[in-house]
């Protein structure tokens, strides 16, 4: 179908089909439609138009957005910023563009981000799939009890067990090393369990039961077998897990202050903080906030399909 | 996390309940080895924790020494505490907020999607907010709602009203905050209600046509009470992280100016770390817990959210 014809299908679904004088169905573009396009639009405006002046600002240089703050272009273009942030300019040349004249060690933030998504996505995602097959597949008692169990802990709030996970983290002796920081996450979520176990609950049986009878053992089956074929699920779930780990705030400023372990996320809001000459250097933190949020853009543009539908995936019904 | 967690919740819903054809065999030895990493994940960082915080919230721990149990201590404080206090209405504030006007807008755009514009490319782009950090998503916002030099006061020069402290200011803190929030999840949970709307059978729309009902009354006849387990799911969801609301807090006003903004996550953030009160912070992540359990039911019971109109 195409999309006009599942436009108008919606709409005749969902409306009494009206039909103009001379008999013929209403003609797709009506005052109607117009104005409900005109909102979409006014929307979608919305959404972009804040990133727009993040591009615009962090394009600008510092000193010259006081004096042209509506001006819809960069004020003054530089590249300024983005070099002040990547560690590419002298600290004197920062300081006479705007910058705080403080280092802030982008490069290590993002590769402390880098370390800790890419750890928790492949731990968790590999542990998750193995459980969540046992869980689909396996036949064992208390089965369906300890699944109750598991799902049970997404109503427990975050910060409930932050508190004492901190702690534990610090009697191991983990804080500030990117184990303390991934390894909660990266042995199971109820939501990435759950996620592939129904995935797998609604896989073809008779492959595994012929692969039984020719003498393969799970483990064969579920690496030969059942993950080539949930690369697509299992691609979703990684997608999501990784920006969700990269967006994390709250647990990262907990145990991982420490410079060499800091995240983007945590080095922002102290980057945020730094403003020894008084006025913030805006250009810098916009250019820091784009390139913070850039790994992200260009996964939802490479693989946006997959997020966006996996949403309706969630399976409402 | 709150992106994989809301869509878990969603998914509960759903549990698929078949089990597999009993084959009077077990696999338990493998099932120990497959599930073995993840138990191990489940216990040491979802369970004990969960019973170590009930044990902690009844004892005296500044991080130095062992916890000293001293009973009811804590709660009988916290009901005492004028900043707790605040820090309810506050939040409650922001919730009422925050949800009432992404509910609505998200309702619109949901309906909006529905009838005129299916396409991916239009659901992706506005649910590009929700995939950007909170840190990021709020440090974007803070520019822009600068009093000196954002672009939101420079419009609002422009139309000759006076500038507006956003976030300097004791009235403006929370619905800015709530705002910021808005435009972030706006997107996220009209897809989510989006799906709802796919879901509902388009016959029912058919009958209602064929006996003459017009878009308004089959707005508030047909798609209301059929979207309603869905809607409710979405508020139960977007309600409970509504109230854990932190980062946004943490990046602007630092829960600022005065008390203005010092939610209940942050307070108890504040107790935890900054004073070191690890038994009265656990106590309050108690009392949070049990709110946020208490609003999940209300709302549940009271809008009936798991019966369908359609059984």
């Amino acid at each position: 179908m195409t999309t006009a014809q599942r436009v108008n299908n919606s709409r005749t679904g969902s409306k009494p089909p009206r039909l103009s004088r001379d008999n013929h169905p209403r003609q797709p573009l009506n005052w109607g439609r117009l104005s409900a396009w005109a909102v979409l639009t006014l929307a979608i405006l919305v959404t972009v138009v804040p990133f727009l002046w993040m591009i615009r600002t962090a394009l600008s240089s510092n000193h010259s957005l006081a004096a042209n703050s509506a001006s819809l272009l960069p004020a003054d273009f530089s590249w300024g910023a983005f070099k002040r942030v990547l560690g590419m300019q002298s600290p004197q040349e920062a300081l006479s563009q705007g910058g705080s004249g403080a280092a802030i060690n982008f490069w290590l933030y993002l590769r402390n981000s880098v370390i800790v998504s890419t750890m928790i996505t492949v731990a968790q995602v590999f542990f998750s799939a193995l459980a969540a097959y046992a869980f689909a597949r396996l036949q064992w008692p208390g089965r369906n009890k300890v699944f109750t169990l598991f799902l049970a802990t997404l109503l427990v709030p975050p910060i409930f067990t932050a508190l004492p996970n901190f702690l534990l983290i610090k009697n191991l002796g983990m804080l500030n090393t990117f184990l303390g920081i991934a390894l909660p996450t990266m042995l199971m979520t109820p939501f990435a369990i759950f996620f592939l176990r129904q995935f797998f609950l609604g896989m073809s049986r008779e492959m595994e039961e012929a692969a039984k009878l020719d003498g393969a053992n799970h483990w064969r089956i579920f690496f030969q077998m059942v993950l080539p074929n949930a690369v697509g699920p299992v691609a979703t779930l990684s997608l999501l897990t990784f920006i969700a780990a990269w967006n994390d705030y709250f647990w990262p400023l907990l145990v991982g202050q420490d410079e060499n372990v800091r995240v983007l996320t945590v080095g922002l809001s102290v980057f945020k903080s730094q403003s020894p000459q008084g006025a913030p250097d805006w250009s810098g933190l916009m250019a820091a906030t784009l390139i913070a949020a850039l790994p992200i853009l260009i996964l939802f543009l490479a693989f946006g399909k997959k997020v966006v539908n996996s949403i309706g995936f969630s399976g409402l019904k | 996390m709150s992106t994989t967690k809301i869509a878990a919740r969603i998914h509960t819903v759903n549990v698929d309940v078949r089990t597999p054809k009993k084959r009077g065999k077990t696999d338990l030895k493998t099932a120990l080895v497959f599930i073995g990493p993840a138990m191990v994940g489940f216990v040491v960082f979802y369970l004990l924790p969960t019973i170590r915080g009930l044990y902690l919230s009844f004892t005296d721990y500044g991080l130095f020494g062992d916890p000293v149990w001293i009973g009811l201590q804590n709660y009988v404080k916290i009901f005492q505490d004028k900043l707790f206090w605040n820090a309810m209405k506050v939040t409650g504030e922001y919730v009422l907020l925050n949800i009432t006007f992404q509910t609505i807008f998200a309702l619109g755009l949901a309906l909006l999607m529905y009838h005129v514009a299916k396409s991916t490319l239009v659901r992706g782009i506005l649910l590009l907010p929700y995939l950007i950090a909170n840190v990021i998503v709020a440090l974007l916002w803070f520019w822009m709602l600068d009093y000196q030099i954002g672009i939101v006061n420079q419009i609002i020069e422009w139309m000759g009203l006076p500038r507006v402290a956003f976030f300097g200011s004791e009235t403006w803190a929370i619905p800015t905050i709530a705002f910021i929030n808005v435009w972030r999840h706006m997107g996220y949970t009209a897809l989510l209600l989006f799906a709802g709307l796919q879901a509902i059978p388009r016959h029912v729309y058919e009958v209602a046509a064929l006996d003459g009902a017009g878009p308004w009354k089959t707005f508030w006849k047909i798609t209301m009470p059929l979207l309603r387990p869905v809607m409710v799911l979405v508020l139960v969801v977007t309600v409970i992280g509504s109230f854990q609301i932190f980062d946004t807090v943490a990046v602007t006003t630092g829960g600022g100016p005065v008390n203005a903004s010092r939610v209940i996550q942050m307070y108890i953030y504040q107790k935890a770390f900054g004073e070191q009160d690890f038994g009265y912070a656990s106590a309050l992540s108690v009392v949070l817990f049990a709110i946020l359990g208490i609003v999940a039911f209300l709302q549940m019971k009271f809008l009936r959210g798991n019966e369908s109109e359609l059984d």
